[in-house]
Formats: C-alpha cells, structure tokens, sequence
C-alpha cells in the first residue's frame, strides 16, 4: 500500500494518524506516517531522523496538533547540534479522532444542539433513561443514542473523555442531573455545562452538597448554568450559546464582542 | 483533508495528476489552521480551501505548475510581512506558508 492509501484508510476509519512531509531540506516530499501501535511507514532519509519524528509525532498526535519542527539532517535536536548544520524542516499534520459530546436528557434543545455540535465535528452521544424520548427518530444527527442512566454510561466510557470533550447535562432533573454531573466530575473532560434557571441551580447545588459533591475545585469546573449570556430564547439560540461557551472555554477568552476588544483576532 | 479525499480518489482512479497544497505555517492573523488543503489536477479541478478565499487563485497556478513540471514542490508563502512574498496578499494582514507537492506517493 502507499503512503496515501495507509493515509486515507485512517482518515476515513476516524483512527489517530500523523504524517511527517520534509517540507524544507534534503528529500522535500518525502514521507513517514506514524501511526499509534504501528510501525511507521515510509522514511525521511535517515535512520535517525525517522526515529526522532517518529517520537515527536506521535506526541503531537496525542495531543492533536499540527505543525512544523526542524531537525539536523541526521535528526539532530539539540540546538548545539544544530549549529552550522543544514535545517531539515518537517510538517507534522495529525489527524486525531473527533472530540465527544455527551448530551444527557433527551430534549428539543438536545436536538439543537446536537445538530450544531456536528458542524462543529464532535462525535455527539445523546443519553437519556427513558426509551420512549430517547430514539433515533428524535435525533437522527446524533451518533448514538444511548438509554441509560448515567451511572453507567460514565462507568462504562467515562475514560474516554478528555481535555477535547464535552459533557452537556441538560435534563433539570435532579435525579438524572445529580449523578450526571458527579460521573461527569470523575473524568477528564474538559467542559462540563448543566442546563438550568439560577434556581435550579442553586437547588442542584444542595443536592450535589447532599450527594458528598461539595469541594470547590469540583464545583468551579460546572458551567452552571450552562451557556454564555447572549440573551438566547430558542432551542438553536441555546445551543449557540452552549457551544460558544465551550469554545471559549478551550481558548481561555472571556468572549466580549470583538469590537470591544483590541489585539489580534487569532493566536 | 478528509473532505477531500473522495474527489482525489475519483481524480486518481481517471488517471489524473493531482498537486496538494497544505497550510503548514501561519503567522499573526489567519483565516486556516495547519492542516487546511486544497487539491488541484492537472485539468485545473480543484477542491477544498486553504484562506478564506485570497490565495485560492494563486494556488491552483502554482499547482499546475508543478505538474507541469515547471517547478519543484515547495514552501510557498503568501502576505504582506515577507519581502519573498507573493503578490497576492491576505486581507487580514496576516502570513501563511503553504507546502505544495504533486500527490505521487
């Protein structure tokens, strides 16, 4: 098989891959991809630069960036090495599986905000104990439907999720929203929101304190409640919200209009 | 990428040449990430993006000269911050470098 075929079957397949391009030094073009559990394939030019990348990309995988590096020629690293030696420079581009988004509660602002969390190219999973709401037919732009409580669900896959995901809580329903929100607090996710009025809020906060959930640092990761005050009313307002907000929870911005702000627009 | 890989397949399996341009680098504001591509064959089809529509012209030249033979594949760089710059700019003010290379591998 070629290079673009291994390649493509991944990308297709939805599997972790990186491909390594000399874009700058002796051999442009060529190609090593790396692969998690796989032996790399194709080759740089030299045995050691190929190991070195090899090492490299597969962290940048991990962590699911892309971007260029430079090396010696011979894979040297270190920038004595590096002194008065040609530059090899490298693109590594990874293609990592798609972030989750858990949605519990089976809900008109579910459908909505499935439906936007899939432009946004999370892997959606709707959850929710009762099977006559919790159907294909109600959310054919989810992935999965999952009825089930959430206990479960977070036993079963809560090591999953990590700093890339998100877990939307959305049934203001104390008996689901409770073990919702702890399973949720056990993972790595990386965004937590939980749908409900100041009110609500404030009550589910008494039962999570009832529960044993009362340490701060867990309480800080809730995003209670759930979204940014954009003044939205509809279900597809809600959910621009809701993912507004966790995009500017990945990017650590406070989300003011850009008008109101100075400095560059992209970092 | 992956948004462009059945027109490839459809390109490659007609017997068409196919370059690749991908973002590799930006620098201050840009519009695409590393990653984003665009495919061109040697007929002048293409698909896919790599700005938010500045560049695009100026690719697809540079990508059927390099099927043509007419020049190596390479780092080609577009914006106003680069005395090597392309003409063509980037209406954000920003840079980005593209890698482009015929797809034979």
């Amino acid at each position: 098989m070629s290079v673009y075929a291994d390649l493509s079957a991944a990308i297709r397949a939805e599997e972790p891959v990186a491909l390594v391009t000399v874009i700058d030094g002796p051999n442009t073009g060529a190609k090593l991809l790396v692969r998690p559990d796989h032996e790399p394939a194709g080759g740089l030019g030299h045995p050691e630069l190929d190991r070195v990348a090899h090492r490299d990309a597969l962290a940048e995988l991990e962590a699911g960036r892309s971007g260029v590096r430079h090396y010696g020629p011979a894979g040297e690293t270190t920038p004595e090495d590096l002194v008065d030696t040609p530059l090899v420079r490298v693109f590594v581009e990874s293609w990592a599986p798609p972030p989750q988004m858990w949605i519990f509660g089976a809900v008109d602002f579910t459908a909505a905000l499935a439906k936007v969390a899939k432009v946004l190219g999370y892997r959606v999973t709707v959850c929710d104990a009762r099977e006559i709401f919790a159907t294909r037919r109600r959310f054919p732009m989810a992935d999965e439907v999952r009825v089930t409580w959430p206990g479960p669900m977070f036993d079963e896959r809560g090591d999953e999720l990590g700093p890339r995901d998100a877990v939307c809580i959305l049934t203001h329903d104390p008996k689901f929203d409770v073990p919702a929100v702890q399973g949720a607090l056990a993972t790595a996710v990386g965004y937590i929101g939980v749908m409900g009025s100041r009110t609500t809020h404030d009550k589910r906060l008494e039962r999570l304190a009832e529960a044993g959930t009362d340490a701060p640092e867990e309480l800080d990761r809730l995003m209670s409640p759930i979204g940014l005050d954009l003044g939205a009313r509809t279900p597809e307002e809600t959910a621009i919200s809701i993912c507004a907000e966790i995009i500017a929870r990945r990017t650590g911005r406070v989300a003011p209009s850009l008008r109101d702000a100075s400095g560059p627009i992209h970092q | 990428m992956k948004d462009l890989l059945d027109d490839i397949d459809r390109w490659r399996a007609d017997d068409k040449r196919v370059a690749l341009a991908r973002v590799v680098d930006i620098e201050g504001s840009g519009p695409r990430d590393p990653g984003a591509a665009m495919a061109v064959n040697e007929v002048g089809e293409v698909v896919g993006s790599v700005s938010g529509g500045c560049v695009e012209g100026a690719v697809v030249t540079e990508a059927l000269s390099i099927l043509q033979g007419e020049r190596a594949p390479g780092v080609i760089t577009f914006g106003y911050s680069d005395d090597e710059a392309f003409a063509v700019g980037l209406t954000c003010g920003g840079t980005i470098r593209l890698f482009i290379e015929e797809l034979a591998w």
